[in-house]
């Protein structure tokens, strides 16, 4: 086969890669502040609640946490296609280890932020929408972009219930063809340059959020 | 004596085992303006802190303006306040930090017109007005489109200053405000301090080490020790004839006299 050819059928997979992170990456981001923002503030029974669902999606493995959204909740009657059970269970593992990241982040801007808000008489919501948040966004930034990293690498595991994503074409063609050299090769490259694209896009994002904070992030 | 503004009575506060008032009683009025000095760890801090609701108090009742802190009326006994009670309650005071606590995201204008906008529901004409106003008084006009992180230290609390006047506070209360500067830089801030006392009718608390400001300023001085003024009186009386042993003690190894 052709190096053009197989370039063709793998950029095939990259876009179903693409497609599952752009979902997946939204979803972990809302488990992320939904879950961080219980974890810190709501009352107890929700915080255990929050505790649950981390501890739950952090210590144990991804890849069975897929197998029981796709193969085992249709024997309890909940049916889920392919693409939204793989894009479900590495939403929900990414945002277990997000949230995390979020209740760091806002636990790390100094508490004379928040005396400070308060000698102002902001209330508690003010306080965390235009005083902790926005410092804590910056702190936040760099560690999501590792994990926005470790989801398109996790996005392979899709491939194990059916999805055509870049390593489910990959090995298929692998199958065909015996090029493991080349396809193994174009799929190294082509990972790579997913999870450059959204490195470059955190550190602008890092970039932008910490004007004025005096830590501009990395150049 | 008419009714004090701030009035603390048999006043508790622990912080685990540690007792810092066990019985404090303190008093301020109207338009006075207080300095409490005294060794660190004594809870000169922690009194403004309690002022300003950013601590609690484990018994005893504290009124401001008349009106309990800490306890609001309710079915005609006192209960613990609510988040209501104390924003309320809030809208008369104002601190200044020692470490600033500027919010580094926001410019320096926008640091001052936050709070009147969000929390006093101002236009954002009458906010920047006011701010406008407020730089111009601390001396800070080219800077208002400047973030904290690019001001000095006497800067960055000559902001602070102006961020805590435009919630317009009939308190205002100085937490160690110059502590944490540069000593060149401690009379641009303690000259703002000077004029506001002078110009201004205020409500001042301020907890100091600046011993010559203390007495200029003051029209009371409190030496403050384990949690209990053990002397306080006209600054005068204080600095140049202290009654008390651990008063002069103290004196004597600030000012070197």
């Amino acid at each position: 086969m052709e190096l053009g050819e197989i370039v063709s059928v793998l950029l095939q997979g990259a876009v179903v890669t693409i497609q599952i992170v752009a979902m997946a990456l939204p979803l972990a981001a809302l488990m992320a502040f939904v879950f961080g923002l219980i974890r810190l503030y709501a009352p107890a029974p929700f915080k255990q609640l929050a505790i649950v669902y981390i501890e739950f999606f952090r210590g144990t493995s991804a890849l069975i946490q897929l197998y029981w959204i796709y193969f085992v909740l249709p024997f309890f009657g909940v049916s889920i296609d392919a693409l939204t059970a793989g894009v479900l269970a590495l939403g929900l593992n990414i945002g277990a280890y997000g949230t995390e990241v979020v209740r760091g982040a806002i636990q790390a801007v100094p508490k004379g932020q928040y005396e400070a808000s308060v000698a102002l008489n902001f209330s508690a919501s003010q306080r965390l929408v235009y005083i902790i948040l926005p410092q804590a966004l910056v702190n936040m930034i760099p560690p999501f972009g590792n994990l926005s990293i470790e989801l398109v690498k996790a996005t392979s595991l899709v491939s194990l219930i059916t999805i055509a994503d870049l390593t489910f074409k990959a090995k298929s063609l692998a199958d065909m063809t015996l090029q493991v050299g080349e396809i193994f090769g174009v799929v190294l490259v082509l990972y790579f340059a997913i999870a450059q694209c959204l490195s470059l896009f955190f550190r602008y994002l890092e970039k932008r959020l910490s004007r004025g904070l005096g830590r501009g992030g990395v150049n | 004596m008419s009714q004090p503004i701030i009035e603390f009575k048999n006043v508790q506060k622990k912080f685990g085992d540690t007792t810092i008032f066990d019985g404090f009683n303190f008093r301020v009025e109207e338009n006075e303006i207080v300095s409490i000095i005294g060794p660190s760890g004594s809870g000169k801090s922690t009194l403004l802190r309690i002022l300003m609701t950013l601590e609690g108090i484990d018994g005893g009742y504290i009124n401001v303006g008349g009106e309990s802190l800490w306890h609001m009326l309710w079915n005609g006994a006192y209960v613990p306040a609510s988040n209501k009670h104390l924003h309320k309650m809030r809208d008369q005071l104002g601190m200044v930090f020692q470490h600033f606590n500027l919010f580094p995201h926001m410019t320096v204008k926008r640091n001052i017109t936050e709070a009147p906008m969000r929390v006093k529901g101002l236009s954002r004409q009458e906010a920047e007005k006011s701010a406008e106003e407020l730089l111009e008084l601390v001396g800070l006009s080219d800077k208002a489109d400047s973030y904290p992180n690019d001001l000095s230290g006497g800067q960055k609390q000559r902001v602070g200053i102006a961020r805590a006047l435009a919630m317009r506070p009939s308190i205002l209360l100085l937490d160690e405000i110059t502590s944490a500067l540069d000593p060149e830089l401690v009379d641009e801030v303690l000259d703002v301090i000077r004029n506001l006392a002078k110009e201004q009718s205020f409500t001042m608390l301020l907890v100091t080490h600046e011993m010559y400001f203390a007495r200029e300023i003051s029209d009371r001085v409190c030496f403050f020790d384990n949690g209990n003024i053990v002397e306080e009186g006209k600054p005068e009386a204080i600095f140049t004839d202290p009654k008390e042993t651990r008063t002069k003690a103290f004196l004597n190894a600030y000012l070197g006299q």
